[in-house]
Parts: C-alpha cells; structure tokens; sequence
C-alpha cells in the first residue's frame, strides 16, 4: 500500500506526463467539439471543446447550474444536443452509439433502477443488456469486488443509500468499461463509504487502465482522483488543467479554494486562455 | 450480433417477469378484472337468453364478446403499463445507456404484454364453462386469428399511449386505462355495427376490432370464418402498428431532445 506521499508523487508525475501530452498525438478517447444544448431559450452548454485522454481520470466540476449534468447526458447519447460534434472511442455519437455504447458505463445516485427487483435480479438484467456471457459468474464476481455478496436475495428498495451506492457502481462495472462515467458518485455516502469507493475506482482505473469522466462537488475527491479537471461555469469551460495546476495559476491551498474563487468570479487562472 | 439482440430483448422481460414473480398481488390483479367481467356479464347474458331472440341463437355470443375485449384491453395495458413502470422506477436513463436499442425495447414490450394478457384471461376463459356452459375454445382456429389480431390492436394502441407518456410525462399515464375505451361504444364488442347510426359506421369500419367482433359472430350464429373481415382486420392492423411504433420513435427522438429520458419519474 503506497503512503499518501508516494500516492501525491506518483499523482503529481501522472498529471505532468498528462498534460504535457500533446492532444492530437495521443489515443483520445473522448472528443467533444463546439458542443452546444439549448433548452426552451436557456443555453445550457455553450459551445465547449475538450478531450479526454485514454486511461486518465477527468472531472467536470462546477456550480449547480454549470452544465455538467447536460454535459455528461449528451456524452451518453441520452440528450441530444443543439450543436456540435462528440467522437467517443473512436465512434460519432450522434449516429453510431450502439458500437460503443457496450464499451462504456455510467453510474449516478440520481438515476434509479428498479427497487423491487433484488440486487442479484437487477444485476443479471443489466449483465445480459451488455450481452454478457457467464452471466451468473460475472454478477457473482463484480458483487464479491463491490462487497454485496450479501445483498444479492435483497430488493433494492430495501437497502441503505451507502448499499445502493454500491449496487449503482457494480451495474456500472458489469461489463469492465473502457469509459465510466460518474456523476457525483460519492454523493449520498458516509465519509468512510465514500473514501472506500474512491479507492475502488482507483484500483478499477489501475487494474484495467479505464478512462473515468466524472463531475463532482467534492474537490477533496477530484484532487485525490484526478488527474485532469475540466472547471464549467454557466454552460462553458472558463478553465482546465491538472488540480495541482490551477491550484498553483489560482495561488490557492486548494482546489476547493479555486472552485470558490472561480464561483464568485474573484480571480483567474494566470494561463488559461478560453 | 442478431443474439446480442434477443439477449437485449430476453433481459427486459426477464426484467419484468422478476416484476411480476416478486409480487403475487400484481398478478392477481392481472386476472381479478377480466373474471369479474365474465361473471357479471355471464349472469346477464343467462337472463336475457330468456327474454331475447336474438342472443338465443347464440349463447356464447356476449361471453365471448367480453373474453375477446378484454384481449384487446389487456394487451394494450400491459404493453403501456409496462413501459410505465420503467418511468416509475426511474430507469429509463439506465436502459438507454445500455446497448439496447428503441426498436428492442418495442419486442419486448410486445413480449411481456402477451403474457400479461395470457394471464389475464385465462382463469376468465376456463371459468366460463362451469358457470356459464360456454367453451370459449369452440372457436378453434378463429380463436387465434381474433385473439392475435386484438393483440397487434392492443400493442399499437398501446405503443401510441406510451409515446404520448413520454413526450407528456406521467401526467398522461391515465391514457394506459383511457385510450382504449374512446373505441369501445363503435366497435361493435357487444352488438352489431349496424346498431350504430349511419354516419358513425364509416368510423367503425376504420379499427381492426369491429372486423373481429364481427367476425366473431359470424362464427357463433352462421358457424362461417369470414376470411373478408379476417383480412380487414389483418390489413388495418399492419397500418396502426407501423403508425404505433412510428410514433414510439418519434416520442423517443424527442425525448432524446427535450432531456426527457433523464428526468422522468414522479
């Protein structure tokens, strides 16, 4: 187990190899360009561009408000947006998602599945949506790495909302995507549940060198998890880099503190140009 | 990749048949309406044997009338209800992120609401012997010509329903029960279209169901299968189930727009 420093050193190196990574001349594995969403007038996202590089972990992080639900919706095909391009692992979103869409997963404790089914019953539905061979092994193994072995023969409806956490996380890990997309999803947990599924993701992303995009509101996660972060405020990126960067360009002591200085338009980065 | 397909399809009514096991009040209330129906129809058809000439020559014509509306009724809730309970459950977002296609999610609709509707009537249609003397089976082969034909009606209708739910949000979700009695009074379930007026029958003549209620007593007063209405109704099917799962679609496209597969639920 690496101490907290060998974790920050071995962060800190990740985060200078990544951004010093030249954008066209590495695999990508998310690209949005000139992405736009306007819903009944109200622009949500305005023409924001970023990518995302393979096996790196990217937060979008912002306000209520910001964008980054709209964002993560459209990345997933669920929204369709106004304008704009999102080329994921290699395929055109807007008309080849059903190539990729097996490749990827998504979790979040704001999107439901079924509570009367039980855990075990949820699990297998979703493993054979993914076409999943070895169903029943596959739904065993991810609830032993989950820890609800215990759980299967329960309904959902009955759990804690720390065990449902962890049901929503299994579901996203069923078919060991290449791209999990998070949102907020360590949201509705106790401290100790919280730091136990950051550490999961963590050895998830290292054993199998996943990317993972994932917005958030905890700057303490997004500093401990990654390595890239994407700052959205009313629908556009008005700065990114990895947290060390912008806490350094921001002259704070941390993240949080660039996250409030940015929310209450205080200051700006010293490099970034939008 | 055509397996990956029916692995979709088998998940989601694996899905709902976990719904339907887990809960034997659910399926209870499946077979509770179309028993009570039978029943209190089968009563008033014993007493109006006696007082009317015209369901004398048939006494299986009003039982079998109520059995096959109530075909068309269920097929049609339960393709929409089910799609329903997903909005319920929240899920909607979660199966859309998986591979499963919109045209898959329709299979399996159609799947779950046959065994729904095969549920649902099969105590009402045993029943009727004992209590009534009718064997609904009599009917043979013309049995599954109407039954599957009002089946394809109630999917249609039923797709049409859950589009709307889509586009409108559960506000809607009274039309699983509603939509499918707006054509009730002009089909001719209980008596012929010519009871109608004339100008109402032109509108008769235009759904699938009037074709097999007719048909249906063409079988049981002048023992003949009228292949004429048969393929009426086959015919306009096939155009309100293409305009059903066009509209299904077209709902889902919006849906994809508006942000709806997202936010629905109560």
């Amino acid at each position: 187990m690496p101490s907290k420093q060998q974790r920050q050193a071995l962060n800190n190196g990740i985060n200078q190899i990544i951004d010093a990574m030249p954008i066209n001349g590495s695999p990508v594995v998310i690209e949005v360009r000139s992405l736009t969403k306007k819903y009944n007038g109200i622009l949500a996202v305005n023409c924001i561009s970023f990518t995302v590089q393979r096996g790196s972990i990217t937060a979008l992080v912002g306000g209520n408000g910001a964008g980054k639900t709209t964002t993560l919706s459209m990345l997933l095909g669920l929204l369709l947006p106004s304008e704009g391009e999102i080329n994921i692992l290699g395929a055109d979103m807007l008309t080849k998602r059903h190539l990729v869409l097996p490749r990827m997963n998504f979790s979040s404790p704001y999107v439901g599945m079924p509570a009367r089914l039980t855990v075990g019953e949820n699990l297998t539905v979703y493993a054979n949506l993914y076409g999943l061979d070895n169903v029943k092994d596959r739904v065993t193994s991810v609830a032993k790495d989950l820890q609800i072995l215990d759980t299967l023969k329960i309904q959902l409806g009955n759990l804690s909302s720390g065990q449902k956490t962890r049901v929503s996380l299994a579901k996203a890990l069923i078919n060991e995507p290449e791209l999990l997309i998070l949102d907020e999803p360590t949201a509705s947990l106790d401290p100790e549940s919280a730091d136990w599924a950051r550490g999961h993701l963590e050895s998830y992303q290292q054993r199998t060198g996943a990317t993972l995009l994932l917005a958030s509101h905890n700057m303490g996660e997004v500093e401990r998890l990654c390595h890239k972060v994407l700052m959205m405020k009313d629908g556009t990126i008005i700065d990114e880099g990895s947290p060390q960067r912008l806490i350094a360009n921001y002259d704070r002591k941390n993240l949080e503190e660039v996250f409030l200085d940015i929310a209450r338009d205080r200051t700006h980065s010293r490099d970034f140009v939008p | 990749m055509r397996g990956l397909l029916w692995k979709r399809i088998w998940a989601m009514v694996l899905r709902h048949t976990y719904l339907l096991r887990s809960s034997w009040p659910r399926v209870l209330e499946l077979a509770y309406w179309p028993t009570f129906q039978l029943l209190l129809w089968g009563f008033i058809t014993t007493f109006f044997l006696q007082h009317s000439s015209w369901l004398a020559q048939a006494a299986g014509a009003l039982i079998s009338a109520v059995l096959l509306w109530d075909v068309l009724f269920r097929s049609n809730l339960g393709l929409s209800l089910t799609f329903v309970e997903e909005i319920w459950a929240r899920n909607l977002g979660q199966l859309f992120i998986s591979p499963l296609r919109p045209t898959e999610m329709i299979a399996a609709l159609m799947i779950i609401s046959f065994v729904r509707t095969i549920i649902s009537v099969t105590p009402a249609a045993f029943l009727a012997l004992p209590f009534f003397d009718v064997w609904v089976f009599d009917l043979g082969i013309a049995l599954a010509a109407f039954f599957f034909n009002l089946m394809v009606m109630g999917w249609a209708v039923g797709l049409v329903v859950s589009g709307l739910i889509l586009r409108f949000g559960l506000g809607a979700e009274s039309l699983c029960w509603l939509a499918i009695f707006l054509i009730a009074p002009i089909t001719g379930i209980y008596y012929p279209v010519k009871v109608l007026p004339d100008w109402l029958e032109p509108f008769a003549w235009i759904l699938p169901s009037t074709y097999i209620f007719e048909g249906m007593r063409a079988v049981l007063f002048n023992k003949i299968f009228n292949w004429n209405l048969f393929f009426g109704a086959v015919g306009f099917n096939l155009v309100y189930l293409f305009i059903g799962i066009g509209i299904f679609l077209r709902m889902f496209h919006v849906a994809r727009v508006q942000g709806k597969l997202l936010q629905q639920g109560e």
